[in-house]
C-alpha cells in the first residue's frame, strides 16, 4: 500500500499526518514537495495537511491550490486514489475544486482551538466505515476558516447523496447546516477541518482518530 | 498598462471582518454606519497588449473564488 503526504511551504501537519498514516499502513509514506509536478505510481492514498500552506496568502489554500503537484492530486483522485485533505487541506480540495462549496472566516471572527464533539453522519464511505452512524466523536479543531459555505442548492444535494461525512454536534464557526467533513461524489475525496491525525494514540487523551485511517486500510485492502 | 482587480464578497456570504470595522466605527462614535462590506485591491502591472480576456481569466482562475468573490476590473492607462 502506498500513501504520501504533500507539503507546501507553511504547511505544519505534515508529519502528524505522516505518523497517522505509517501507523495505519505500516509504511512510511513518501514526502512530496510542492514543486514537484509528478506523484510516485500507483498511489493508493494521499494527504493534503493542515497548515497554513504559503501564509493563507489571498486566501487559505489558494495558492497551494494553484501549485503544480495539485494537478497530479487531481489526477491520482479522477482515476480512484483516496485523498484525505484535513483543515488547511480542506480548504486547498475546494479551491482545487475537487470538494464543492468554500471556507470561509469563522463567524464569531476568532480563531478556534479545542477539541469538538462530531457526530458521524455517513459511516459507509472509506474514510468512516470504522465508526457507527450517529455515532458521536471528539476530534480537536483548530482553525481560523472553517466555516463552510456553499450554495442552497449544493447543500441540498451533499445532504442528499450522503455526502456529508462529519457534522459539528453543535455550531463551533459559522459553518452551513454544522458541516464539519465532506465527501466528493466518487466517495473517494474526504476534506475535514477537525484533525483526526491528533488522536491516534492513548497518550492524546482518545483515539477517536485512529480509526479513520484504519478504515481507509482495510477499505484498500478490501479493493486490492 | 495597470489593471486594478477589486475582489468583494458576494451578497449574502458572511463577512466577519465588516463587522468588526462596524463595530470599531460604531465604537468610535460614528453611529451613522448602516452596514460594513470588506475586500481586496489587488493592483497589477501588466504588459502592454494584455488582453481583457487574459484579465478575466486571471480573475477567474485565481484572483476571486467565484463560489464567495465577485470581481470589478478598472484598467488604468
Amino acid at each position: 500500500m502506498k500513501s504520501a503526504v504533500i507539503v507546501f511551504p507553511g504547511s505544519n501537519c505534515d508529519r502528524d499526518l505522516a505518523v497517522a498514516f505509517e501507523a495505519a499502513t505500516g509504511a512510511k509514506p513518501a514526502m512530496i514537495w510542492h514543486r514537484d509536478t509528478e506523484l510516485p505510481d500507483d498511489l493508493d492514498l494521499i494527504g493534503v495537511p493542515g497548515g497554513f500552506s504559503y501564509g493563507d496568502y489571498l486566501r487559505s489554500g489558494a495558492m497551494a491550490a494553484r501549485s503544480p503537484v495539485m494537478q497530479a492530486v487531481a489526477k491520482a483522485a479522477d482515476r480512484g486514489a483516496y485523498v484525505l485533505g484535513i483543515c488547511n487541506g480542506f480548504q486547498v480540495l475546494t479551491e482545487t475544486g475537487l470538494l464543492p462549496g468554500a471556507l470561509l472566516r469563522n463567524a464569531g471572527g476568532h480563531f478556534v482551538c479545542r477539541d469538538v464533539a462530531l457526530t458521524v453522519e455517513n459511516a459507509q464511505s472509506a474514510f468512516t466505515s470504522r465508526y457507527d452512524a450517529g455515532e458521536s466523536i471528539s476530534f480537536p479543531v483548530a482553525h481560523h476558516d472553517g466555516n463552510y459555505f456553499a450554495d442552497a442548492e449544493t447543500l441540498d444535494r451533499l445532504e442528499g447523496e450522503g455526502r456529508v461525512a462529519l457534522r459539528y454536534a453543535e455550531s463551533v464557526n459559522g459553518s452551513a447546516r454544522n458541516i464539519a467533513g465532506i465527501l466528493n461524489e466518487a466517495g473517494n475525496v474526504l476534506g475535514m477541518m477537525p484533525h483526526p491525525e491528533r488522536v491516534i494514540e492513548a497518550a492524546h487523551g482518545t483515539t477517536d482518530g485512529r480509526r479513520l485511517f484504519e478504515g481507509l486500510v482495510e477499505g484498500l485492502m478490501a479493493r486490492a | 498598462m495597470k489593471a486594478r482587480i477589486f475582489v468583494t464578497l458576494k451578497g449574502g456570504v458572511l463577512d466577519p471582518q465588516g463587522k468588526a470595522i462596524h463595530h470599531a466605527l460604531d465604537g468610535l462614535g460614528f453611529g451613522g454606519v448602516n452596514d460594513v462590506r470588506a475586500g481586496k485591491l489587488i493592483e497589477l502591472d501588466l504588459a502592454d497588449g494584455t488582453s481583457d480576456e487574459d484579465i478575466d481569466a486571471m480573475c477567474r482562475k485565481l484572483l476571486a473564488n467565484t463560489v464567495i468573490e465577485n470581481y470589478r476590473i478598472e484598467k488604468v492607462a
